[in-house]
């Protein structure tokens, strides 16, 4: 158990349940630093709950998780959100901050109640802000935003919060092709070049196959399969994980796969 | 370009501090009598502006950035801009107490602390009912702050309806807000100064729990924990202010709301604004109710709603971003 007690992510012999329905039964796992971890499974499977699960805030049936090889459950919230973040599938703002001031909520657990935001944690946050092509609203109100720079501004407060571990809930949902790579480049820069452990929801497999190094699919039932991407994204487990014919198409440079029609030829 | 919007912080804060002393000074030269400058005045003059006026003054200072500060930290527990300190029935109860100690001539119990009670009372009422089995639920809590208020509102129609007509007068006094009988000494301001001073300590706090439960659970709050605490801390702060001076509206809804226009929307600035803005704003207004038409006094309630309403709706018809 060498490599697991280096990972900052540990999960061990964890059941998830929501009211009836099994989420996973005895999930093992490990995130590792520099570990880009894709959560594949169909809609309503339970991504959602697994991920706060895995952020503390949902309380599994059974099992444990260890952040930096300390059980969750005997951390306090403020050291948890010091070495772990989390990017919500929704975002909403009551009061209007500007972007500036909502990137730089992220730097609270890391100061003193009392204490004020140095000039470091303004740069901090200027950078994060920048790094997602924000930089010139930063006076802007955050509740001016349109969809893709509102997904952004969550990403820039979870960058300014600067965890060791990222949850993604779904970072590029409903973003066009251009947002969704800005995002995902800047997450994988953190998780390459940073070391940063991540897990992502998402539904686009092939963005998965481009951006993560394993994934966790989450076939229902409980059922699971985690591993490396390349060995586990396979036409296969795909078309078992959605319960529709998913091909892959490979022209050499890229593997793509795609969802066979109901109706083609091959089918009938 | 960054000195423009220093110079403006400046000069606002320069005018919220200046307010407070500035209105108690108006409210102790300004009377149903006239002006008097209260340095300069002869002995009579002196007496009625030690022992009535500014006494008075102090009250409705007190009172104003109460309720100022009690509408900020609802507007955050419920993550409504148009929440305000009674939203969740505390003055209803208050005044239902209220009424019955004055319907019914109970003169062992002082009307300021029935109010309280009843105030104390729906609290304890709602924070039990809305409690409830699941995760904090700003839903479950509005609605059932908001039945609770019915209630109580069907309690003081009905007082109201069978009471006597000797004492309906003071009743609707009571229920649009009055601080005639009202008075603190100055001595009160320390430990308001304390007590915003303590709730300021918290503020960055506030601005994560503004994000809501998940999203302050994920920085590192206790949400659930955080979020009774303001519930209680706002209730109280509502009750003190509603035992001092009967149900006075608006205040605690309109002073946040001109404050994040004029500050912004952190709270560590908006709380202290509040105050101070809170408070001055109900000086002046009650100033206004006794000398406007004096020697007749008019409920301060009914000047901060005549104010207030025409403030409200032109700020929510020009901000596009109230939604």
């Amino acid at each position: 158990m060498i490599p697991a007690a280096q990972s900052p992510l540990v999960v061990e012999d964890l059941d998830v349940r929501i009211g009836p329905v099994d989420v996973v039964r005895d999930l093992n796992l490990a995130v590792g630093r520099g570990e880009f971890w894709g959560l594949l499974g169909p809609n309503g499977v339970g991504k959602t709950t697994l991920l706060k699960t895995f952020a503390g805030v949902f309380e599994p049936e059974r099992g444990g998780i260890s952040l930096d090889g300390k059980r969750m459950d005997e951390r306090r919230r403020r050291d948890i959100a010091r070495r772990l973040g989390m990017l919500p599938q929704h975002t909403h703002y009551a009061f209007d901050a500007t972007c500036l001031e909502t990137a730089l909520v992220g730097r609270h657990p890391h100061i003193k109640p009392w204490a004020r935001e140095s000039r470091a944690d303004h740069e901090r946050a200027r950078d994060a802000l920048a790094d997602l092509e924000m930089l010139e609203l930063a006076g802007r109100s955050c509740m001016d935003l349109s969809g893709g720079e509102s997904r952004r501004l969550a990403l820039a407060t979870l960058l300014v919060q600067d965890p060791q571990v990222m949850l993604l809930d779904e970072p590029t949902n409903h973003l066009d092709p251009a947002n969704q790579v800005t995002i995902l480049n800047v997450l994988h820069r953190q998780v390459v070049e940073a070391r940063k452990s991540a897990v992502m929801a998402l539904h686009e497999v092939n963005l998965a196959t481009c951006y993560c190094s394993h994934v966790l699919l989450l076939y229902g039932n409980g059922e699971w399969d985690a591993g490396p991407t390349d060995e586990l994204l396979t036409a296969e487990n795909l078309s078992r994980l959605y319960r529709c014919r998913v091909r892959l198409i490979d022209d050499g440079r890229q593997r793509v796969f795609a969802v066979a029609g109901g109706f083609d030829r091959q089918t009938r | 370009m960054a000195s423009a919007p220093v110079t403006k912080t400046l000069i606002a804060w320069a005018g919220l501090l200046l307010l407070p002393p500035a209105a108690v000074l108006l409210a102790a030269s300004w009377g149903s009598g006239g002006w008097a400058w209260p340095f300069a005045a002869d002995e009579a003059m002196q007496r009625v502006i030690g022992e009535l006026r500014i006494p008075r003054a102090i009250a409705a200072l007190v009172t104003g950035a109460l309720l100022a500060q009690a509408g900020c930290l609802m507007q955050v527990l419920l993550r409504n801009p148009l929440a305000d300190p009674y939203v969740l029935g505390l003055s209803g109860g208050a005044a239902a107490f209220a009424l019955i100690g004055m319907s019914f001539g109970l003169s062992f119990l002082p009307v300021p602390v029935l109010a309280f009670g009843g105030a104390l009372l729906t609290m304890i009422i709602v924070f039990v009912l809305a409690r409830g089995r699941g995760p904090w639920s700003t839903t479950r809590v509005l609605l059932t702050g908001v039945v609770v208020a019915a209630g109580w509102g069907a309690v003081i129609s009905l007082i109201l309806a069978t009471g006597s007509d000797a004492s309906l007068r003071s009743m609707l006094y009571w229920l649009m807000g009055d601080l005639s009988y009202t008075s603190l000494s100055a001595w009160w301001l320390l430990p308001l100064a304390a007590g915003v001073g303590l709730l300021w300590l918290r503020a960055r706090s506030l601005n994560v729990l503004s994000g809501g439960e998940l999203q302050a659970a994920l920085l590192g709050e206790s949400a659930r924990t955080r979020f009774w605490e303001i519930y209680v801390i706002a209730s109280l702060l509502t009750a003190l202010a509603v035992s001092l001076a009967g149900a006075i509206g608006f205040v605690g809804l309109i002073v946040p709301h001109l404050m994040r226009l004029l500050v912004g929307a952190d709270h560590r600035v908006l709380l202290p604004a509040s105050a101070l803005f809170g408070g001055g704003f109900l000086v002046l207004a009650d100033t206004a109710a006794r000398s406007l038409l004096g020697p007749r006094q008019l409920p301060v309630g009914v000047l901060t709603a005549l104010i207030g309403v025409p403030l409200f709706l032109l700020l929510l018809y020009r901000a596009a971003r109230i939604r």
